[in-house]
């Protein structure tokens, strides 16, 4: 019940992003039709405004494009303007949704075994090899891994390809570039909550019921260790499924991440409100999902 | 705790850190530790980690380098010669560029830009930061909802499109404000300064969050209500009692603050949004060392040596702040 109200109130929420976001960008200087972005006359100038209704007043462009967004139409981009904003979503959000999964995947895969080694053998080698690598990872950029990656993997050894989406193969080196960083992050997370879970005095009453070590890892401390990876994972997971804009350029993957950079530079209004709207609605839906994720592994967290 | 007791708890944590090592005496026994604030201990606690203190060292060696690069520089900032994509020699350590750039020179130049913006960052965040989470946490009720509602919608923009429009919209203004002020040869300078504050404009969001959980839970403490009891006044209150037991988790985010700011900044100029050429910012370095890359003929050297200033800073402000927030974890064994 909590969580519908919560799911409804989604909406207004989203209606005040929408109304911030139009209003931060025309109130930035500048329009898609300037002329040095679009040279031509006045008159065709005009006509394109009008085209568009950016001629109209802004409180009535903001009600416009509410109605269609009522009917699920985003509009027309004005940069690229053959395609609808529906379109360009509807052919790039796959791509960005299956590197953010594998991303995701990765990250999850290889950051949470790795702080629960980090946790069990606390202040021994594993833990500080493991510690400085996880480390190593939060501080290396998409725009330095990347291309040491290519150097190294594609150019130097030619075990994978150095760009393009086709084929699986084609799908480990972006995956490894973006998840790495998370992958970091999660580990040091499971490593700090881990840590404190096991010195907490349930985990003391388990021992003591004489449980095996490894339930009582896997079923009882890692149960709540991940609590704080849930809610991390959240906006995480929106980052990752909307596309990165250095991992698409560096392995020219035709995804959503560029478009948030292009729509922006280029003053695509009708693109921007776009993905403004996605990303908000993906954050929102997910940090809505983990809140209902925590409750589930842990009983005692009650919402009013 | 009157206020003659918290002038002096300040002192004694300043003295300690001023002091010599072998000028506090020797305390690894509990019975010797009694007398010491929960800040000396956590700065001894820090002093015994080793890798955190040898990257603060090395952080306290970069910075003064680093800020007075131009006086000590071995060529000019964009002394362009024929010396194009030398490799690595005793003439220039870290090779050239394609405009025969020494790149050891750049590098650093471009820490100054990296560091300044990191800084400032974590400067706007501990001003706004603080202020902002605290006034929220020890309000409460509608205004701590409004400002934290504030928070989310900020957050739940994405970061990039928040900050280009946010950029654009600002570039005018800060340019006539500079040229205005300083006289039209600050004009340049608009760049660098508009990238401080639209990262400044971010960076505070996270620090404003941890500081209004923690004033929200000190807030029903009874040495709050004793203190209102006695008739302090809510500023005092929140500054004399409240504020000091949220300091060392400030500090800790401050130190974590500052890479992330810098990565943020980093990444703005690959993209080629943030610092203008000649100008460099590590970001723009290793973005020029990639552009650069080609199957024929690699110069790996623009890419290697300011990536790897820029990772070895960041590890290094990583590990100090590990460092300080395991020292200050009143949970941590002394």
């Amino acid at each position: 019940m909590f969580f519908l109200k919560r799911l409804l109130f989604l909406i207004p929420l989203l209606l005040v992003i929408s109304f911030l976001a139009f209003g931060l960008m025309r109130s930035a200087p500048g329009g898609p039709f300037d002329s040095n972005r679009v040279p031509a006359t006045p008159e065709i100038e005009r006509a394109l405004r009008a085209k568009y209704h950016l001629d109209e007043p802004l409180l009535k462009q903001y009600v416009r494009y509410l109605g269609d967004l009522s009917r699920g139409d985003f509009g027309v981009s004005t940069k690229y303007r053959n395609h609808t904003v529906n379109d360009i979503i509807r052919q790039a959000l796959p791509v960005s949704l299956t590197l953010g999964g594998l991303a995701f995947c990765f990250a999850l895969g290889l950051g949470i075994p790795c702080g629960v080694v980090m946790a069990i053998r606390r202040g021994q080698w594993a833990d500080h090899a493991l510690g400085l690598l996880s480390l190593i990872g939060v501080c290396l950029p998409g725009f330095v891994l990347g291309p040491l990656l290519v150097l190294g993997l594609a150019v130097r050894l030619d075990w994978l390809p150095v760009a393009l989406w086709e084929s699986p193969l084609h799908f480990v080196l972006p995956t490894v570039t973006l998840g790495l960083l998370f992958a970091g992050k999660v580990a040091r997370l499971v490593r700090e909550s881990m840590t404190a879970t096991l010195q907490s005095e349930f985990i003391i009453a388990a021992r003591a019921k004489g449980l095996s070590e490894s339930a009582i890892l896997i079923k009882h401390a890692l149960r709540l260790a991940l609590l704080p990876v849930v809610s991390f994972s959240a906006p995480m997971l929106a980052d990752l499924l909307t596309g990165s804009f250095v991992v698409e350029s560096i392995f020219q993957i035709p995804g959503l991440g560029g478009f948030f950079v292009n729509s922006s530079l280029n003053r695509d209004y009708p693109l921007l409100m776009g993905l403004v709207l996605l990303y908000a609605a993906l954050l929102l839906l997910f940090n809505l999902a983990a809140d209902v994720l925590l409750v589930a592994l842990d009983r005692r967290i009650k919402y009013e | 705790m009157s206020e003659k007791e918290v002038e002096s708890r300040k002192l004694g944590v300043e003295k300690t850190l001023d002091g010599l090592p072998g000028a506090i005496p020797q305390l690894s026994t509990n019975r010797a530790q009694l007398h010491l604030t929960p800040n000396q201990r956590s700065w001894l606690r820090f002093r015994r980690n080793k890798p955190a203190l040898l990257c603060l060292v090395f952080l306290a060696l970069l910075a003064p380098l680093v800020a007075a690069w131009p006086l000590v520089a071995p060529y000019a900032a964009n002394a362009i010669t024929d010396e194009q994509f030398q490799p690595p020699i005793w003439k220039h350590w870290f090779g050239t560029d394609v405009h025969g750039r020494d790149l050891l020179t750049r590098v650093f130049y471009g820490a100054r830009v990296s560091l300044l913006v990191g800084v400032v960052g974590a400067g706007v965040a501990l001003v706004i930061g603080v202020t902002w989470g605290a006034v929220s946490g020890y309000v409460g009720g509608r205004l701590d909802g409004a400002m934290m509602r504030f928070v989310d919608v900020i957050y739940s923009m994405p970061s990039i499109i928040f900050l280009i429009v946010l950029l654009t919209t600002l570039r005018a203004t800060v340019a006539k404000w500079l040229i205005n002020w300083f006289g039209p040869e600050a004009a340049p300078k608009s760049h660098l300064l508009l990238l401080v504050i639209g990262l400044g404009a971010l960076s505070w969001l996270p620090m404003a969050r941890i500081v209004r959980g923690q004033v929200l839970s000190l807030r029903q403490r009874a040495f709050v209500d004793a203190s209102r009891a006695l008739g302090a006044s809510h500023a005092r209150i929140l500054w004399h009692h409240i504020l000091p037991n949220v300091w060392g988790i400030v500090i800790v985010y401050l130190t974590l603050t500052v890479p992330s700011v810098i990565l943020y900044e980093s990444f703005l100029s690959y993209l080629g949004l943030g610092i203008q050429p000649p100008m460099a910012s590590w970001g723009s370095l290793v973005a020029e060392g990639a552009a650069q890359i080609n199957p024929v003929q690699i110069y790996w050297w623009l890419v290697v040596f300011p990536a790897t200033t820029l990772v070895l800073t960041l590890l290094a402000l990583n590990f100090v702040g590990d460092g300080l927030r395991d020292a200050f974890d009143p949970k941590g064994q002394t």
